[in-house]
């Protein structure tokens, strides 16, 4: 699957993306979040502040419970501040 | 017939002008039009300039899905998003929204709509560069934004 990290998310963890297998046990976003946290210090680090941080599926918002299903891109970013 | 909403997202400048004119011209069925600007400010001398990061692809994708969504609320006969990214320095714009329709209360609702949608799902990240070269440092979400963003739940 491909990982995508975007503003301090992505400073934290150290890359922009990244390919990363997903375990058979791994169902729901919360659930790849725990996986991530688990590769090393960085993506443990990044993850810290579990509840502030967005996520999206093939480029759609997401919820923490969402079921990843078929989606090939998922993406971690801080609360959005365009505008 | 469905009205497209021209959503872009760009290094470059805009001009506010010609994007107006665009959807105006050749047509006598527009009664308003209401233009909202953001600009880059300098925060009392001290920001140097703002730096927007962006997810290519989904930003377009979350702006285009918002538009859609006043287009669907309100009767509008145009409407235009435009979001830079980059490093954008004080006094220079950031985004630009236009809503167009026949009476003034589309136009103003769809366009306050807009931004407030935008703040709180369109992918853009801010950082701020200092004049004093301290850290860069990222902007953090308001809470005012979010809850500008349920004004519009019984819409």
């Amino acid at each position: 699957m491909n990982i995508r990290y975007f503003a301090w998310v992505r400073e934290r963890v150290g890359v922009e993306e990244e390919t990363i297998e997903v375990p058979g046990d791994v169902n729901t976003v919360a659930d790849l979040i725990s996986h991530l946290k688990s590769l090393d210090d960085n993506h443990a680090a990044a993850f810290e502040e579990e509840e502030a941080i967005r996520v999206a599926l093939d480029q759609m918002h997401v919820e923490a419970d969402t079921k990843i299903g078929n989606a090939k891109e998922a993406a971690f970013f801080p609360p959005m501040t365009g505008g | 017939m469905a009205v497209e909403p021209t959503v872009k997202v760009q290094r470059e400048d805009f001009d506010a002008t010609e994007e107006a004119s665009r959807l105006t011209s050749g047509r006598k069925d527009v009664g308003a039009l209401v233009s909202f600007v953001g600009l880059c400010r300098d925060e009392a001398g001290t920001l140097n300039a703002l730096e927007l990061e962006h997810y290519p692809g989904m930003a377009e994708a979350e702006l285009g899905r918002i538009a859609s969504e006043a287009i669907e609320c309100w009767p509008l006969t145009g409407l235009t998003v435009i979001h830079r990214y980059g490093k954008i320095a004080p006094g220079k714009n950031i985004v630009l929204v236009i809503a167009a329709s026949a009476h003034r209360r589309a136009a103003f609702e769809a366009a306050d709509f807009l931004m407030d949608f935008l703040k709180t799902r369109a992918p853009f990240w801010k950082k701020e560069h200092l004049n004093s070269g301290k850290n860069s440092s990222w902007v953090d979400a308001r809470a005012d934004d979010e809850e500008d963003a349920t004004r519009w739940s019984n819409t």
